[in-house]
């Protein structure tokens, strides 16, 4: 029983070894040379401009959540429409029982005006 | 897929009154606080009204995965009606602090709809559905009063402390079903009862984590930390819905489940009611007992419903129909009186943490007979003193526990109640023996009114005419 995983336990250790010596080696053979562009912040090669803990206004946050609802809804709606035909009237009546509600609370959110960018 | 529509009335009727009508109410009509007031709390009347007519139609829908009639109606009856009495205290409540939003209804309505899913659950999934629409209603809840520090500290503590509780409820039930193979309530009941379980330990694992998840929504031992801030913080009206209703529906569900997970013929039940024993003794203790240390008289009461969770616990402990029905009585009784409590605290409460408390209470018989005579009669209630409803489901469950072997923790039980009794009486001395220390301003509980007369008169009735209510209660299972 157990050796049937020694090949899986044999790689996890070896994993482990190679991973750990690795850091090790590196920080204790390599050369150490900073410079002040190496010990910046990596921002995809662009200047660091100022720090990153800062407030953002909750707006962005509601727009996430509205994206957040119409990814839900594509990801409900590719399986029914692969099964189109098996699941017939009951699966369209859910379908749509389902973006009816989904829609509410879109107009919902709208009428709050959720979309205003003063 | 089989759906059985007429079963599944109550719960399609309060989906879609949230869901689609009460959403388009909110987003096309200003100044709707009064409009949505009156719909929701008429959503909830036909909602309860659906539930006492399909109860007797029983049987599964959605393909097996919720049950329909009998004891999750009930449920379904007594979240409705707590909703409503709990919608009739908010709203004087919310006017006094200002903030009354149309929001706070749907944030209720919902609330009541995970629980009434919660009860109707047949499969684990569904159960997690429930305790997290009503979960996450709960703490937007909490933080309602969003200018007042303590609101907010309340709301954040609890979801954060609520979603740990749920990696625990989602890890368990990935166990169980790793050990049974599947989620629905019968198929897994059946594993259990059989001992054919490939992996028992990971069943027994499985199982615990779920009762950690369960216990903490119920506050009960070593997870009642959050309940005293989170009670004392929270507007009083949310706090007086959720100690109550929530605790109801965590039950219905903690009923359902231990049921599945404790059939008499599988092997790790002893062990099991073992530890829920073990659980519902130290809870009952470490709830009255730091009861007995509070001056605030919202954190008393928030330490008084954990000891209630203890009791309440002791049915589970039972594991059987005596126990169930022991707990549907009692949670039902203490759901009304406790209610009741926090409303006339929340009624006698001013902005700012104000006339909390205990010694804020001395003199309450000679300012305002009428809400000291109500809050006497609640005290009295949940200190178990007949002939109030408190009494009979303490003895209901008590005569459970000793049925099944547990005496120990029945002599436990009965003393964490005689410690119980110290601090309830206190409170009804301070208000009818002492005199007031400061000039207060006369207060009108409004709406709230209403709710104070029908926690008051269930709370009475329950207790007169228990054994009547109970042969009604047996049709119900």
């Amino acid at each position: 029983m157990i050796l049937d995983y020694m090949p899986l336990i044999i790689m996890i250790v070896v994993g482990l070894i190679f991973g750990v010596s690795n850091i090790v080696l590196a920080e204790n053979l390599g050369p150490k040379r900073s410079t002040r562009a190496k010990l910046s912040t990596y921002e995809s090669g662009m200047e660091p401009v100022k720090t990153a803990r800062e407030r953002f206004t909750v707006k962005f946050y509601l727009v996430a959540m509205m994206f957040i609802l119409f990814d839900i809804e594509i990801v409900f709606m590719y399986p029914w429409a692969v099964q189109f035909r098996e699941l017939g009237y009951y699966g369209l009546s859910a379908m749509v029982l389902f973006m009816v509600l989904l829609f509410s609370g879109y107009l919902y959110v709208i009428k709050k005006g959720a979309l205003k960018w003063d | 897929m089989h759906i059985d529509f007429f079963g599944s009335l109550p719960l399609l009727v309060i989906w879609l009154a949230l869901g689609a009508i009460g959403i388009a109410i909110q987003a096309f009509v200003r100044n709707n606080t009064r409009l949505v007031f009156g719909y929701y709390s008429g959503t909830l009347v036909i909602t309860a009204l659906l539930a006492l007519i399909t109860s007797a139609h029983k049987g599964t829908t959605f393909g097996g995965m919720i049950s329909i009639g009998g004891f999750a109606n009930y449920f379904d009856v007594l979240f409705c009606g707590a909703g409503l009495l709990a919608m009739f205290a908010a709203r004087p409540y919310l006017q006094r602090e200002n903030s009354e939003l149309d929001e706070f209804y749907t944030m209720l309505v919902s609330a009541v709809s995970g629980m009434m899913l919660m009860a109707h659950a047949n499969n684990l999934l569904v159960l997690f559905v429930g305790i997290e629409l009503m979960s996450i209603s709960f703490y937007i809840m909490a933080g309602f009063l969003r200018t007042n520090i303590r609101s907010i500290e309340a709301a954040l503590k609890y979801f954060l402390l609520g979603a740990f509780a749920t990696g625990f409820l989602v890890y368990g039930m990935s166990l169980i079903y790793g050990a049974t193979g599947s989620l629905q309530y019968d198929v897994i009941a059946s594993v259990i009862g059989e001992n054919r379980s490939q992996f028992p330990t990971l069943l027994a694992i499985g199982a615990v984590f779920l009762a950690v998840a369960l216990s903490f929504k119920i506050a009960a031992f070593p997870f009642h930390q959050w309940a005293p801030d989170v009670y004392e913080g929270s507007p009083t009206v949310v706090t007086a819905f959720m100690s109550t209703a929530g605790k109801a529906a965590a039950f219905s569900a903690f009923i359902a489940v231990f049921a599945v997970l404790m059939p008499a013929s599988s092997l790790m039940t002893p062990q099991l009611q073992l530890m829920l024993a073990a659980v519902a003794a130290i809870t009952m203790l470490v709830g009255n007992v730091t009861a007995v240390a509070q001056t605030n008289v919202k954190r008393m009461l928030a330490y008084s419903s954990i000891a209630h969770a203890g009791y309440l616990l002791m049915g589970i402990v039972a594991n059987g129909e005596a126990g169930y029905s022991a707990i549907t009585f009692y949670v039902t009784s203490y759901t009304f009186m406790q209610l009741g409590a926090f409303v006339v605290v929340g009624i006698l409460e001013r902005g700012n943490e104000e006339n909390l408390q205990i010694d804020d209470y001395a003199g309450l018989a000679k300012r305002e007979p009428v809400l000291a005579f109500i809050m006497a009669v609640f005290m009295f209630s949940l200190a178990g003193i007949p002939p109030f409803a408190g009494f009979f489901g303490k003895y209901l469950l008590f005569v459970a526990a000793i049925e099944s072997g547990y005496t120990w923790l029945t002599i436990v039980a009965v003393v964490s109640s005689v410690v119980s009794a110290y601090f309830y009486l206190g409170l009804v001395v301070k208000m009818y023996f002492t005199e007031p220390h400061k000039e207060h301003s006369h207060v009108s509980p409004g709406l709230a009114g209403i709710t104070l007369f029908v926690t008051v008169a269930v709370s009475i009735v329950l207790g007169l005419f228990t054994s009547q209510l109970l042969s009604i209660f047996g049709t119900w299972w």
